[in-house]
């Protein structure tokens, strides 16, 4: 017979140590998955390490891709703090790029402060826009935003496939599905003379700015009331249609501003498969996280690190990128399982009959 | 102790390091009725839990008729003839009076032999006078009626030990007494009845028996003789219960607010209120008495801007408020307690302090743009000092507090801008006699300041006790004013079922 029984209080502290803890053990059962490649443990997790941590390069390769998990997270985080459920970070990203991608080659100025702020704010707006619509139909028509915006994603990823495979398309580039390079002005510039781009410096502000507009904000407060109960935001006076629309839009906008920094700061071209999943990534730091500025951070870089791990797994062991997917899946996994078995009580018992 | 029907023997509960239940110990004998009385968080609703298989206790026995009994879940405890009737009804709205029975039969065949189902109920209906057609959906039953369903719900089982949880909440003072008198016909076929309230004075009525439980602990076990309402609620909270509340006279009759022939509509588009009137007067505390469900919820809603009138006028000072911006100023002046602390009055994830400022979170003193934390600090340490607000842990969530500390949460927010008016619906329901007093202190404190209070309840008792006035809501309709100096229960009693109107 078994029992479950909630648990009344549990000090935040204790429940992000444990959050951690099981982030290493899903690493560490994800590893036993490998196993079944005969790949040997201890020398994947060197690799690993000396892939993500191990020189210059190595570490600024992580840092790189923990931009834009930084940015949807933020997004993304933001719409979950509203229990507003934006689940299309990843489209929005690629509107994003889409957006910047037709400003860096169709916009012509020789400023690249110029260029790089009309590339951010058409990735912003157009990100936004496209979300919004998400936000639109559940204020007037009440459907569903998780639904809405799980297949915009879909719409998103595909119009971009089209546009790079068609009227987009180098035409001097060999018929790779992909856009003309920009302009050297539409190009974030680097930093230690690594591929790490100036994004990072965008995604510690947005993260300051996060951090100030939800945890310390008026207006976050509002947000945190309409996300607890939005009965007794209503009896605050807190007009939460406005709110659904306003943090759509910001959330998408800001999603987008990741496919901003991928194109202008790493691949500097739009095309096809920009993200290999950082926008559904999102969601798994943004629930991890708690929706907390330090937490959104801090699970971004370990995700990096997930990633790099992926790629040391495609080019050393010569398996698919995918296992990445794999990996995320086990601990978000593993972490869902702590989090009940911290918040219930547990008891076998058996039925005495003395 | 042959006689007893169901002994406990030093059950004890834990909940991490928090004692729910600590070694307690009685018995209930065979047809007796047996009361439970003990404040919010004395431990009643796990014990009963216990009783009726939710909970497995963590330490001690359960004896029924002298064996030794374990329960994994509640259907073996209905095996061994043990059964509840929640506070709130476990009914399914849309079905027939039949299937809401049938549905919760203990052993049913495959193959639905309704005729013989039909014989077997209908009996058992006969047994007690009870006028209720099997085919007629649950949803037109009245609430005592619903509550018999609950009860025959029981008995088709063969239960004999019934546990009613505050079974007189939603119930008429004329229901009550029939319901009273359906449990003593039940007491004299020989079944036991173990019946929980607040109400000290129903209890003594018809109670055998009072277990008094305190903090999770057995207090003691009184028998008739020994009923004393004093001598009861010192032994649950430890001090003696002001019978009567000083009542200052209202200074002048000036007319504060004034609804004429209002109407509001639910959701579903029928009437909830129909042309209702009302004047309060300044610095008077004004009842509103009426079985839940005829208009209350709109009368609040109405009042306190959830909800726009769909004709009618109401005044504030003579100047109309009932649309647009005065409408707007209004409501922002208006103090609200509402009918669902959980759902209603609180955001449940942020913590006490952040609660406290809903209300006013957008005054200036709070900041602009950026909370100023020292300021909303400052603001909540002096509301928890004066209304004595209890938790753990300063950064939780308000929704770990217990229901009378919520209550205080929202009470202190609403009373912290010195509103003119409150509207105060159900304010103690589901609280225990500690916090009920706690409550009126403070509308009666604030009404020596000059607030008026409307306050909505169920409660005929409560009323009498602390308001100027009191008028009664039939059917979205106010069916007049009594004086309670001067009024019995019944006459309201009557009024609240459409019986007659005073002046």
């Amino acid at each position: 017979m078994i029992r479950i029984e909630k648990k009344s209080i549990i000090n935040p502290l204790t429940l992000n140590f444990f959050k951690i803890i099981s982030f290493f053990i899903g690493v560490f059962i994800s590893t036993l998955v490998l196993k079944v490649f005969s790949i040997n443990i201890t020398d994947f997790l060197k690799d690993i390490f000396v892939d993500a941590f191990g020189s210059k390069y190595a570490i600024s390769e992580t840092f790189l891709k923990t931009i834009p998990l930084i940015i949807c997270g933020i997004g993304v985080s933001l719409a979950f703090k509203m229990k507003l459920w934006n689940i299309g970070a990843e489209g929005q990203l690629y509107i994003g790029a889409l957006g910047s991608t037709l400003v860096a080659l169709y916009f012509k100025t020789d400023s690249s402060f110029f260029m790089l702020s009309i590339m951010f704010l058409v990735a912003f707006i157009l990100g936004g826009l496209w979300s919004s619509f998400a936000g639109l139909l559940k204020t007037k028509l009440n459907i569903n935003e998780i639904i809405v915006t799980l297949l915009m994603n879909y719409i998103a990823i595909l119009f971009i496939n089209y546009l790079v495979y068609g009227p987009l398309k180098d035409p001097d580039g060999f018929n790779f599905p992909y856009s003309k390079k920009f302009p050297p002005q539409a190009a974030l510039s680097t930093l230690f003379d690594t591929r790490l781009h100036t994004g990072i410096i965008l995604a510690i502000i947005l993260l300051i700015v996060y951090y100030i507009l939800v945890e310390r904000s008026i207006w976050g407060y509002e947000i945190r009331v309409i996300g607890s109960n939005p009965k007794a935001a209503k009896y605050a006076g807190i007009n939460i249609n406005r709110n659904v629309m306003l943090v759509m839009f910001l959330s998408g906008g800001i999603s987008a501003l990741a496919g901003f920094t991928e194109t202008a700061g790493v691949i500097n071209r739009l095309q096809h498969s920009i993200s290999p999943g950082y926008g559904y990534t999102a969601i798994i730091i943004a629930w991890m996280s708690g929706q907390k500025t330090f937490g959104i951070f801090l699970y971004s870089f370990f995700m990096a690190v997930i990633f790099i791990a992926g790629d040391t797994l495609q080019l050393n062991y010569q398996l698919p990128i995918s296992m990445v997917n794999t990996f995320q899946g086990i601990i978000l996994f593993v972490i869902l399982i702590s989090e009940f078995l911290l918040n219930h009580k547990i008891s076998f018992k058996r039925r005495k009959d003395d | 102790m042959e006689n007893s029907l169901l002994t406990l023997k030093n059950i004890t509960k834990k909940f991490g390091n928090f004692y729910a239940n600590k070694d307690i110990s009685f018995d209930v004998r065979k047809g007796e009725i047996l009361t439970i009385l003990g404040e919010n968080g004395a431990g009643k609703s796990t014990l009963m839990n216990i009783i009726t298989g939710f909970y497995m206790p963590d330490g001690g026995a359960i004896y029924i008729n002298g064996q030794k009994v374990y329960f994994n879940s509640p259907k073996e405890a209905i095996k061994y003839g043990i059964g509840m009737v929640h506070q709130h009804f476990m009914l399914v709205k849309n079905h027939t009076v039949f299937e809401n029975i049938y549905v919760a039969l203990k052993d049913k065949n495959f193959i639905i032999s309704k005729d013989h189902y039909i014989k077997k109920f209908k009996s058992v209906f006969d047994e007690f006078n009870l006028n209720i057609e099997l085919k007629t959906p649950l949803w037109k039953l009245s609430i005592g009626e619903q509550q018999w369903i609950e009860i025959i719900k029981l008995l088709i089982n063969d239960c004999n030990l019934l546990i009613l949880d505050e079974p007189t909440t939603l119930l008429t003072p004329q229901e009550t007494i029939f319901l009273f008198q359906f449990l003593n016909k039940l007491k004299e076929k020989g079944k036991s009845i173990i019946f929980i309230s607040h109400k000290i004075k129903e209890v003594m009525e018809i109670s055998d028996r009072i277990t008094i439980l305190k903090k999770g602990e057995y207090v003691t076990t009184l028998e008739r003789d020994q009923f004393d309402e004093d001598h009861i609620s010192k032994l649950m909270i430890g001090s003696t219960i002001k019978k009567s509340v000083k009542k200052s006279p209202v200074e002048n009759n000036e007319t504060i607010l004034e609804m004429i022939n209002v109407s509001a509509k639910n959701d579903k588009g029928l009437s909830d209120l129909v042309g209702f009137n009302l004047t309060l007067r300044r610095s008077e505390i004004l009842g509103i008495a009426g079985i839940s469900g005829n208009g209350q919820k709109a009368l609040a809603e109405v009042l306190t801007g959830l909800k726009d009138p769909v004709d009618g006028k109401i005044l504030l000072n003579n100047q109309d408020v009932t649309k647009g911006n005065s409408r707007q100023k209004y409501i922002h002046g208006i103090a609200h307690i509402p009918e669902d602390r959980k759902a209603m009055g609180i955001a449940p994830d942020l913590t006490v302090e952040e609660n406290l400022i809903l209300k006013n979170f957008k005054d200036k003193k709070f900041g602009t743009l950026i909370l100023n934390k020292k300021m909303v600090k400052k603001h909540a340490d002096l509301l928890i000092s004066k209304f004595n607000i209890q938790f753990g842990i300063k950064s939780a969530p308000v929704r770990l507090l217990s229901g009378g500390n919520i209550q205080k949460v929202i009470i202190a927010r609403e009373l912290s801008e010195q509103p003119t008016i409150l509207v105060a619906l159900y304010p103690t329901r589901g609280l225990d006699i500690g916090s009920q007093e706690f409550i009126h202190d403070t509308i009666l404190e604030h009404k020596s300041n000059g607030m008026s209070t409307i306050y909505i309840s169920e409660d005929i008792d409560e009323l009498l006790k602390i308001c100027d006035r009191i008028s009664v809501i039939f059917r979205g309709k106010n069916m007049g004013y009594v004086d309670p100096t001067n009024t019995d229960i019944y006459t309201i009693g009557k009024m609240m079922g459409g019986a007659i109107t005073s002046d």
